[in-house]
């Protein structure tokens, strides 16, 4: 690599992590927790559990009728109306409601029903407690809402720069050393920048599909935005001068017609009227598949809140599905306990990447000013190739 | 291993593709697959751990 270019790279590498690594460290920080916010959940007693069923209705589950698990959770709040329904596939005895002042009420009641009986088991904490939601909001968009969210997708694509210049800059470095060679005896400088190097292959390309999901998850907001503004609003076409619904279809009927148009489908969410997944005139029913991928993947049934009939059901546009399939390889929650503790250890290795690297930025600023006080006063100095100044030779 | 390119990137291509690999599988399948993805993505892992905390005796 010419002396040119590996200057260019350099500067390229320094200016896209100085820019975002204080960004990521919090990113990196607030997603620890949420790694195992099921588990921290559980800890602070925060997480939810469906009651044993009477012995005799054990063998054979009954499912409660779902006009009947809402009623039970509007009994808790008569003046909130519907916003979303939703059930984990691993967890069927359980409904989670959220009810809101409006359908786009940021501040929802979050509630859980017994699927079985539509008694209410509980209401959950917000977002999981006081720490766990500090923590999410801060990591999805530092109380700043949509603007705070895309602004940490532009520091997720500085990171990948960052990333990319970095394995560039990692061939002239490495070149006459061994893997993984850490130069523990020779200087404190010297050692983190060979850890900085080696964490940072290591962790290469886990942390490129983490930031590139991340930053994908970023845009969530403004896809489903470029959705409803194209594929919902084709699918409504018909309802655009229809008046504002009086009485509402049974959401039960809804579902069993839902359910019957989608056969081997399971339902994962319901929206509401007027939530950004429905229409003001539609309930929108997201069926999955129940394996390990098609559970990811929904297609929205929407059905006529009025009467209770199919109006339309498509697949999800491209975009959509990409969003869906990024979630899981940003969360790393689909591989069990073992995936959990390696995204942590990969999350704590970036850490530390990101340290270092800052460690090795202020050492060398240090350094090159030191440098020039020296050389200033005797002969001009010569352009030093980069790779002296930041290599092993001291 | 023998050729200057393969001595400075093959370790790093060899771990990339198994962080691949471990990302991919628990994505397509529960059980096996899980357990394929948790080694695939341990050695990565593993490595990093086993390099940084290793120090060569003189």
């Amino acid at each position: 690599m010419s002396t040119q270019s590996l200057r260019w790279w350099s500067w390229i590498h320094k200016w896209s992590s100085l820019v975002c690594t204080a960004f990521m460290l919090l990113l990196c920080l607030t997603g620890l927790p949420l790694i195992y916010h099921h588990e921290i959940g559980h800890l602070l007693g925060n997480d939810v559990e469906a009651p044993a069923l009477a012995p005799d209705l054990q063998a054979n589950p009954p499912r409660a009728n779902l006009d009947d698990v809402i009623a039970s959770a509007k009994a808790l709040y008569p003046n909130k109306i519907m916003m979303y329904m939703s059930q984990e596939l691993d967890e069927p005895a359980i409904w989670n409601v959220t009810l809101g002042d409006h359908p786009n009420d940021e501040h929802y009641k979050p509630i859980a029903v017994d699927a079985r009986t539509a008694k209410v088991i509980t209401e959950p904490a917000f977002e999981g407690g006081a720490f766990m939601s500090t923590m999410l909001r801060l990591h999805v968009d530092m109380f700043a809402g949509l603007p705070g969210m895309l602004f940490l997708g532009a520091m997720g694509l500085l990171l990948i720069v960052a990333i990319v210049s970095g394995v560039v800059l990692y061939a002239p470095f490495m070149r006459k050393l061994d893997f993984g060679t850490v130069r523990h005896e020779r200087s404190t400088r010297l050692k983190w920048l060979d850890l900085h190097n080696l964490l940072g292959i290591v962790t290469l390309v886990w942390a490129l599909v983490v930031g590139a999901t991340g930053v994908i998850n970023t845009l969530a907001d403004v896809l489903l935005k470029v959705w409803q503004s194209t594929e919902i609003a084709a699918m409504i076409e018909p309802y655009k001068d229809a008046r504002p619904l009086v009485r509402m279809a049974s959401v039960d009927a809804a579902v069993k017609t839902a359910m019957a148009a989608e056969p081997g489908m399971q339902v994962g969410f319901i929206a509401f009227p007027g939530t950004p997944f429905a229409s003001p005139h539609h309930y929108g029913v997201f069926m999955h598949g129940d394996q390990a991928f098609t559970s990811r993947l929904y297609k929205p049934v929407l059905i006529d809140a009025g009467n209770g009939s199919i109006t339309d059901r498509r697949e999800l546009p491209w975009y959509l599905t990409a969003l869906l399939v990024s979630q899981p390889l940003h969360f790393g929650d689909y591989g069990g306990g073992w995936m959990q503790f390696l995204w942590a250890v990969l999350d704590v290795a970036t850490i530390v990447v990101l340290g270092s690297g800052l460690y090795l930025w202020v050492k060398r600023g240090r350094r090159a000013r030191a440098e020039a006080r020296q050389e200033h006063g005797q002969k001009a100095p010569a352009v030093q190739p980069v790779l002296a100044r930041s290599g092993g030779e001291r | 291993m023998s050729s200057p390119f393969m001595k400075l990137w093959g370790m790093p291509i060899l771990l990339g593709i198994l962080t691949v690999i471990g990302l991919l599988s628990a994505l397509f399948g529960d059980g096996v697959w899980d357990a394929l993805s948790a080694v695939t993505l341990g050695v990565p892992v593993a490595v990093g751990a086993w390099f940084s905390l290793r120090r060569k005796r003189h």
